[in-house]
């Protein structure tokens, strides 16, 4: 519950949660057993906290690893090495001023790269675990004419208006903060938040999602809502969650509103949660897909985003936009 | 309970309903209680009243737009404030009355920002509490805006936010938090009541009977207004079986509202997008 408050963060032992990580994703679902981890004070199994959504292990697997799960000592060891470095920005770029090639988006600069704060060392090839090639399935012929639709809709019309830009530079989803959940570029940070009955997960940049966890179905008939709806229940240590009722527009990596999400978090050690995701979507792919990493809990608390409140973007890509329009016309 | 005499009318009123509605079937339910002893604020909870359109005492009033007539014309209400009125600096007062003529366009509800404290809580949407023997989490429906409510805590504000930074702790039966560390861009009520960046709001929050509880809130603000005042109203809980708070992302609505003047030139707002 309140560790995360009063606890430093813990380096993770990488061959350990390498060890536990091993097992999980493509497993079938655990047989009801009694928990043997931390408890809350009403008897579920405690994984409330703040954690960091980063890890060392890409997304999909880089095809030169073929089959292989986890990288050796010496590939994991140069792995950490590189992330580590500290990293100089050049400011004095010989860039021209006041040009679009001038712009400087560099996260290192705010503390936010990806050698400092909380990180999940991993030694996994990749995220994705299922299939057995650690890549994401190609889409099925419907979910391309799905997408190719979207675009068309778009297309010419992208800077006519907010309605024509992207969820996430509206501030209505951010594909990270999801289920399933996956590290983003910055800000990838969860709060997970337990009372009796209910599990509340939130990523910084999304909404809350408040789980009821008294063993409820999900219901047939679900509003759609953006980040779906969700129930879960605990199986011996694991909270395993299912998600449906996406909105269509959603449309996480080409999905259909016909996605489906499990997921399980296990606590595996004082600072680490294991997060296991499964999705289904018989109108995007073929086969279901899914993978496994750690996340790693922090001295912190969750901070609020306010997205909508500071999205000086949206106006400045558009009245930008508005900008290179009227000078276009001046110039004919 | 803290029940002044000026606000002491409305709250007896609603407080008698609801315990002839409790012994009507004969109950003594009691409100629920946590495993520590403390009152369990755990459900979904709103006000039902015109707190959001006014805090003060208000006859009804015009819609914003006239076009929109009698439906979205200001219901009356008694107000929520013990004594009626704000008592607002001279200069303070006039600001207010410049945020209502311009509240078509001022108003951070409209543009679907972050409700702030106490507004949040009276905005015409559900809310929902999560309790559990350290801490407390109140997930708003509206902008999808959540708090986190630190029991026994004493850390200062951090920085600056919308929601502000809750401390809290039991007197009794009652919740008490306090909440700074505003940013000073919220509004108290469609009506351009407000408070400044340096408010410091201390909420009660008092059982009243099983399926209610008395809400009040003071606020200081030395720069804003001559002494501390006080809201006060009851809640209500929401009993529906298996009842959820359903997602209001309120952004799509307010596009138009912040950056309609931005489209290109020649184009209007996509009606596709209205059936989404």
């Amino acid at each position: 519950m309140k560790h995360s408050m009063t606890r430093l963060h813990r380096s993770s032992i990488a061959g350990a949660v390498a060890c536990v990580l091993a097992a999980a994703a493509t497993l079938p679902a655990a047989a009801q057993t009694s928990p043997t981890g931390p408890l809350t004070a009403w008897g579920d199994p405690d994984i409330a906290g703040v954690y960091a959504l980063y890890t060392t292990a890409p997304l999909e697997r880089p095809e030169q690893f073929g089959e292989r799960e986890f990288l050796t000592d010496d590939e994991f060891a140069e792995i950490e090495r590189r992330r580590l470095e500290p990293r100089e920005f050049n400011f004095e770029s010989d860039t021209e001023p006041g040009t679009a090639g001038d712009v400087h988006y560099n996260l290192d600069q705010f503390a936010l790269g990806a050698n400092e704060g909380v990180n999940s060392p991993n030694r996994r090839t990749s995220i994705v675990t299922m299939p057995a090639n650690g890549r994401i399935p190609a889409a099925l012929p419907q979910a391309a004419a799905r997408r190719e639709a979207a675009t068309a809709r778009t297309r010419g019309r992208q800077f006519d208006g907010p309605e024509f830009r992207s969820l996430t530079e509206r501030c209505i989803v951010w594909s990270q903060t999801l289920p399933p959940l996956l590290p983003g570029g910055y800000n990838s940070n969860l709060q997970i938040f337990q009372s009796p009955g209910y599990v509340l997960i939130q990523g910084e940049m999304g909404d809350p999602r408040v789980i009821p966890t008294d063993g409820r179905a999900l219901p047939e008939n679900l509003l759609p809502q953006w980040n779906g709806t969700s129930v879960g229940h605990w199986e011996g240590d694991t909270l395993v969650v299912e998600t449906a009722g996406f909105r269509p527009e959603n449309a996480w990596r080409g999905s259909s509103d016909q996605l489906r999400v499990t997921e399980r978090f296990t606590r595996v050690d004082e600072d680490t949660i294991e997060y296991a995701f499964t999705v289904v979507d018989p109108e995007t792919w073929a086969e279901p897909w899914g993978g496994v990493f750690p996340i790693t809990e922090m001295d912190s608390v969750l901070f609020e985003y306010a997205c909508t409140e500071g999205n000086y973007g949206m106006a400045n890509i558009l009245s930008g936009e508005r900008a290179r329009e009227r000078e276009a016309a001046a110039g004919q | 309970m803290r029940i002044s005499t000026a606000g002491f009318v409305l709250v007896a009123a609603v407080f008698c309903g609801a315990c002839a509605s409790d012994e009507a079937d004969g109950d003594t339910v009691e409100f629920p209680r946590a495993a520590g002893g403390q009152p369990d604020l755990s459900g979904v909870w709103q006000a039902i009243n015109t707190a959001h359109w006014n805090l003060e005492p208000h006859v009804p009033g015009y819609p914003v737009l006239l076009d929109l007539g009698a439906q979205f014309a200001v219901p009356p209400g008694p107000g929520v404030v013990d004594g009626g009125e704000i008592p607002y600096l001279p200069e303070a007062r006039a600001e207010r009355d410049r945020r209502f003529a311009n509240r078509l366009t001022e108003d951070p509800e409209g543009k679907c920002y972050l409700g702030g404290v106490p507004r949040s809580t009276y905005m015409p949407y559900p809310f929902q509490i999560l309790q559990n023997e350290d801490d407390i989490l109140i997930v708003y429906q509206f902008a999808t805006g959540t708090r986190r409510l630190f029991v026994d805590g004493t850390d200062p504000a951090p920085l600056d936010s919308w929601m502000g930074w809750s401390n809290a702790h039991w007197e009794g039966d009652t919740l008490v938090v306090e909440v700074t560390g505003f940013n000073g861009q919220t509004w108290l009520d469609r009506a351009g009541n407000y408070a400044s960046a340096g408010a410091k709001v201390t909420e009660r929050y008092t059982p009243l009977g099983p399926d209610h509880l008395q809400y009040e809130a003071t606020i200081e603000d030395a720069s804003v207004y001559s002494r501390p005042w006080t809201i006060r109203m009851p809640l209500y809980r929401i009993v529906d079986e298996d009842f959820r708070l359903l997602e209001f992302k309120c952004e799509p609505f307010a596009e138009e509202k912040v950056y309609g003047h931005l489209r290109k030139p020649g184009t209007e707002f996509p009606e596709e997008v209205r059936s989404q």
